[in-house]
């Protein structure tokens, strides 16, 4: 029994990790079809941001703060890879709107840039980022199950950017706009939608939830200029499986794939784990191409 | 106060329109008639702004539009409402009556109640998605969109294809209540003579892209049907 609890467990933390770092592809991929090589970047930038704040906190703040420092962390890494994807959009993406090989191309060129950006100011060896003390530790339950309090924060971490971007995207005049721009962006125009205002505001709020989980991805370890390209392919993986376009398919995506991925690597090893999820992500998709979550509808048709 | 003055517009290299010129007058119901590939909504779209016309210009209340962005003509009074409707498929259909607001900011968020009691099906399928709705239920929620910004001039690119005979009915009904209303200059695109002779003022004939004939209803007779309309 304890054994399931936790498997379970580890697999939603699984989950909830994949989550948050395809969230964000989920709105410029999923949205905008953009194909954004540079996204496992911006999950970077987060995590540097995330870094910088707690350098600032030690340099700066009296030692009885630093424990808050990553509740000012989390927002600073939104702002920051917002800002670096509404320039990215402004100068690069809007010239490659409707061309996914091209753009595929040149975000990957961006993404190498931006690794590099990373090396030259924070040098290439991996940065530590101490967790706030009040993360470290667990919850124990059923006598000797011990659930961390980081992992348990990330996935409240999920949820709430998944409730914050449910209501912005579904309950809001903007999230309107830019489902209408994303569906049919003609009409949109002719409707007085400025299109260019909504593209880069979509493609600025996706990076700026990369920049998110780029800040939690510290919780779990030592952070590098390289961190991106580790969950890039997850990323891709996780907004394909789900479903391009329909946020909650990304959601049912993040979970098959982390569940299954706890399951199997706990029937066989780590590595063996992983081909065997690729496997059968391979072999859903020549099943049901659409992904899990398929936008239906008459005028599709 | 619309002018079309010698529109040239096309599609990468083909030209489909040349030459064009046309007036629409305030309060008036102007109809656009012609065979299939004469350019009506190649028209209709270098209006709206959909596709830039290569030469001349298209001003409205006095100003020059030939360069603006179909957003600014929107703002500026001007509604559409496409061939094929053009749905946001995945909204609701109050969610597609409110971006209808869009060209109005600063007027609130109510969507007028004019515009909702032309098309009193609506509202019982507010919360259904666009894509779900059947093609007569399509049109009149493009039309009820395109008033929903109270427009001053109305472009409308055949609204009766492929609609069962009663909501075609219903679609004159509503052209004829905005023409009484006075309010609304339209612009009506449309094969279906019938149709176009029971709601228009003044007529204009396009053919291979230009405009071969114009008239008002009485001099719309066999003679010019069978020159420029029978197939």
């Amino acid at each position: 029994m304890d054994v399931i609890v936790l498997q379970l467990f580890n697999g939603f933390s699984v989950s909830s990790i994949l989550l948050l770092i395809a969230l964000g592809l989920a709105i410029t991929f999923g949205l905008m079809k953009v194909i954004n090589m540079a996204h496992g970047e911006l999950i970077m930038i987060g995590a540097y941001s995330a870094y910088v704040v707690q350098n600032l906190f030690l340099s700066y703040m009296p030692s009885s703060m630093f424990n808050w420092y990553f509740i000012a962390a989390i927002p600073f890494s939104f702002i920051v890879a917002f800002l670096i994807g509404l320039l990215l959009e402004a100068t690069l993406i809007r010239f490659l709107y409707g061309r996914p090989l091209d753009s595929l191309l040149a975000t990957w060129g961006i993404g190498l840039m931006l690794q590099q950006l990373a090396r030259t100011i924070f040098g290439a060896p991996n940065v530590g980022v101490t967790s706030p003390s009040w993360l470290n530790g667990g919850m124990t339950i059923m006598g000797d199950v011990v659930l961390p309090y980081k992992r348990l924060f990330i996935i409240a971490l999920v949820c709430l950017c998944l409730v914050a971007m449910y209501v912005y995207i579904y309950r809001s005049h903007s999230g309107r706009r830019m489902r209408a721009v994303m569906q049919n962006r003609e009409m949109a125009a002719c409707l007085g939608i400025s299109t260019r205002r909504v593209d880069a505001m979509t493609f600025a709020i996706g990076s700026g939830i990369a920049g998110i989980a780029g800040c939690a991805l510290t919780l779990m370890g030592p952070i590098g200029p390289s961190i991106g390209t580790y969950y890039i392919v997850d990323a891709f993986m996780v907004v394909v499986l789900g479903g391009v376009g329909k946020l909650i398919g990304t959601v049912f995506g993040a979970l098959g794939i982390g569940l299954s991925n706890t399951v199997f690597e706990y029937w066989t090893t780590a590595s063996l784990g992983k081909v065997l999820v690729f496997l059968c992500i391979v072999a859903f998709l020549q099943w049901k191409p659409m992904g899990l979550v398929a936008m239906r509808s008459r005028s599709l048709d | 106060m619309l002018a079309v003055r010698q529109l040239e517009a096309g599609y990468g290299e083909s030209v489909i329109l040349r030459n064009v010129t046309l007036e629409v007058q305030r309060g008036e119901v102007v109809c656009l008639l012609g065979r299939n590939g004469v350019g009506k909504t190649t028209l209709m779209k270098s209006i709206m702004g959909v596709l830039k016309a290569r030469k001349g210009h298209v001003t409205y209340s006095g100003a020059d539009l030939t360069k603006r962005a179909p957003g600014e003509r929107a703002r500026r009074g001007i509604g559409y409402v496409p061939q094929g409707r053009e749905i946001f498929p995945q909204l609701t259909v109050f969610e597609n009556l409110l971006l209808g607001l869009e060209a109005t900011p600063g007027k609130g968020r109510i969507i007028p109640e004019s515009a909702i009691m032309k098309f009193p099906v609506l509202p019982t399928m507010y919360g259904r998605n666009g894509g779900d709705l059947s093609g007569g239920q399509q049109q009149q929620l493009a039309f009820a969109r395109a008033l929903a910004s109270e427009p001053a001039l109305l472009l409308l690119d055949e609204p009766c294809e492929g609609i069962q005979p009663s909501i075609v009915d219903d679609i004159r009904d509503v052209i004829r209540s905005i023409k009484a209303e006075g309010g609304t200059a339209i612009l009506l695109a449309e094969q279906s003579l019938e149709f176009v002779k029971s709601v228009g003022d003044y007529f204009y004939i396009l053919e291979k892209g230009s405009i071969a004939w114009e008239g008002g209803l009485e001099a719309l007779d066999d003679e010019v049907i069978r020159r420029y309309l029978t197939v």
